[in-house]
């Protein structure tokens, strides 16, 4: 056999049936179902006259339709109430390890998986939720789903997928002060588009990569869906045994040593071949902030707004067009200076320990701008003990922003959480979609460190100014 | 799941590049809405006013493709979400095909799962198709998508061929339930988890 690379590797190791055309039937090690599916998948299944197949091999988080607020239980978000006591019932009755809304180990499903130690490297997990790529920055191949693989995956513990075209992403260099993983995935999308990526699993390489811990590329693997790219991987290496070693659901003892040799096994040989492969300079890449109402639409926070007629083809300018009278900007003006309404700090892509800590460094010993509404939602009940327990949430009160219960939050504004039409938000997460924080509701992505650097200055601003 | 053979319909173009799924079918709607009665969701930030009157400059509220079935796009139609009410929704509002230069990959595989067929073709095949697609007053002319014969017959007869993957092609042609399908070799599934349980035991170890 020749040069193979990860991706390769787990697929043709989790292959039960090869059916022409590059289909295959699929082993599925970890499958992580949250509120939103959990308790409509399950019933489903049991109608149709099927059963869970693997129980021990699914576990269940509520996250979607979770409220933040302090003190919240399943009926704080009424409209939530019928689907998380639907969850707590069908997952027991599955015999699916499933955690309660207040539970220790209770998140956002892509931050328990690493955090847990769950996900594992050469694993295959599956979630009905597009951002399981999440979980290749710990070397597994995951990919999200809809409701009838779901439940596919519970009845049979396969999924029928067809083979990918395979793309590496080599991020070279030393990125600059105040540049994060979060502004390097977002240049990549502005340089390659929103469909740059679409029917191919990516690995990220490169001396940038290599130095970036967990956390960061989490947050790199968590945006490949948002350039198309249904699966996203970064190779194994110290970094990440470092990180599993001792977590809850890492293996123990002679497992360990099995498993870790067969992960040292799983990296790219040298002369493993792709279809596409993209370079980026970190060194040139400045913190980022989105303009429109796609993820490509992304510029540096010292740029201008840009003119649709800067559009590469005339369906390029109209969607530009669109966007920018969605958004209420004015092209040509800098995007520095543009005034906020709020400002949301979480989501499956940054809200993790490290994420919060680069917000508070920004947060400390300043005050969230009159006005503006500031929430920091922690990804998971781990983080926000580990984050209370180095006194970070006194930082965010003491600068006047909230500080709330895990879940998906205002991400996805299914939860009770979001703005009102026409509010203009910095937020952490991964979709500027029109309406993703309420209808109406204007969206910029950016870093965590450039959300709270908008959230004190009440306006969209370059956070390397703020930093000494 | 209800086979797909032949359709004939009204093709409605919306070539606006990247529709995600949240403009499919809005979150609240997925969670407090039943699958069939999706309709009225679907394209709901588009084709509502803020005061949820019907936005006349929005295409399906166009009495000529008020009825349509097959959807024209864009590239990366279905981007973002995993959210499969996004094909219910379409399926909810009529549509039981979508044609367009390329597709979000979980959108993608969730419309077989649902009957709908979506159908790859370059842009300026599908720029023509929707000159043929352009309505006469109230009226817009029907298309007929065969997938038996992998072919669109377009309103002045021209012939279109386009290719789905054959398993993909049969599932839909017979509206085969994965479940069973796989279901029947179940030994092979056991078959597996007992080998890989020697090679991963970690795995397993829960």
């Amino acid at each position: 056999m020749g040069a193979s690379s990860l991706f390769e590797k787990i697929w043709s190791s989790h292959v039960i049936n090869e059916l022409g055309d590059g289909f295959a039937l699929l082993h599925v090690d970890r499958h992580i179902l949250h509120d939103l599916n959990a308790m409509k998948s399950l019933v489903e299944l049991r109608e149709r006259g099927y059963a869970v197949r693997n129980p021990e091999l699914t576990i269940a988080t509520p996250d979607h339709g979770v409220s933040s607020l302090p003190g919240r239980d399943i009926n704080t978000n009424a409209a939530g109430t019928a689907l998380l006591r639907g969850y707590l019932e069908e997952t027991k009755r599955a015999g699916i390890r499933a955690f309660d809304v207040n539970e220790d180990g209770q998140g956002i499903v892509h931050v328990i998986g690493p955090e847990l130690g769950l996900t594992q490297p050469g694993h295959l997990i599956v979630c009905g939720d597009s951002h399981t790529c999440t979980h290749g920055g710990l070397a597994a191949l995951g990919f999200g789903m809809g409701r009838s693989e779901v439940i596919h995956v519970l009845a049979t513990q396969t999924i029928y997928q067809k083979k990918p075209k395979q793309m590496r992403i080599n991020f070279e260099g030393v990125a600059g002060h105040g540049v994060t993983p979060k502004d390097l995935i977002l240049y990549l999308i502005g340089q390659i588009g929103a469909d740059g990526g679409n029917g191919h699993a990516v690995e990220y390489a490169g001396s940038a990569i290599r130095a970036m811990p967990v956390e960061g590329r989490l947050t790199i693997c968590n945006l490949s869906i948002e350039f198309g790219a249904k699966v996203g991987m970064i190779g194994p290496d110290d970094v990440a045994y470092q990180y599993l070693a001792g977590r809850q659901m890492s293996p123990k003892g002679a497992d360990w040593d099995r498993a870790l040799a067969y992960w040292k096994s799983l990296t790219t040989d040298d002369g493993a071949s792709f279809d596409h492969e993209v370079s980026i300079d970190v060194a040139k890449v400045a913190p980022q902030i989105t303009w429109g109402t796609s993820p490509q639409q992304v510029i540096s926070v010292e740029d201008a707004i840009p003119d649709p007629s800067s559009g590469a083809n005339a369906a390029d300018t109209t969607a530009m067009r669109e966007a920018l009278d969605y958004m209420g900007l004015t092209p040509g003006r800098p995007i520095a200076g543009t005034a906020i309404d709020a400002v949301f700090i979480g989501s499956c892509t940054n809200s993790r320990l490290s994420d919060l800590r680069e917000a508070a460094a920004v947060a400390r010993g300043r005050k969230v701008k009159e006005g503006v509404q500031a929430w920091v939602v922690p990804g998971s009940q781990q983080v926000k003990q580990a984050a209370e327990a180095e006194g970070l949430h006194g930082v965010f009160r003491q600068a006047g922003f909230e500080w709330r219960e895990p879940g998906c939050s205002m991400c996805l504004a299914a939860n009770g959480d979001l703005l009102a039409r026409g509010q203009r938000a910095v937020s952490t997460t991964n979709r500027n979609f029109e309406g993703r924080q309420g209808p109406g509701v204007r969206t910029h992505l950016a870093s965590p460190a450039m959300a709270a650097a908008a959230a004190v200055s009440g306006a969209i601003v370059d956070v390397r100014k703020m930093m000494v | 799941m209800e086979p797909f053979v032949r359709l004939t319909g009204v093709a409605a173009p919306i070539l606006t590049g990247n529709v995600n799924t949240d403009v499919l079918v809005r979150v609240e709607a997925m969670i407090n809405v039943p699958k069939g009665k999706l309709g009225p969701y679907c394209f709901e930030v588009w084709r509502y006013l803020p005061d949820r009157s019907d936005n006349p400059d929005f295409i399906l509220n166009q009495p000529a493709y008020r009825n349509a079935k097959i959807l024209l796009a864009g590239v990366n139609f279905g981007c973002g979400s995993s959210r499969e009410p996004a094909v219910w929704a379409l399926w909810d509002m009529g549509f039981r095909c979508v044609i367009a230069p390329s597709f979000g990959d979980i959108f993608f595989n969730n419309c077989f799962q649902s009957g709908m067929l979506p159908i790859v073709l370059p842009a300026d095949v599908i720029v023509s198709l929707a000159e043929d697609a352009k309505a006469f007053g109230d009226v817009a002319p029907d298309f007929t998508v065969d997938l038996e014969r992998q072919v669109i017959i377009a309103p002045s007869g021209r012939q279109t061929p386009f290719k789905v993957d054959e398993l993909k092609r049969h599932a839909l042609l017979e509206g085969l339930d994965d479940i069973g399908v796989t279901l029947a070799i179940a030994q092979r599934i056991t078959d597996f988890q007992t080998a890989d349980r020697n090679a991963r035991p970690w795995v397993y170890n829960v």
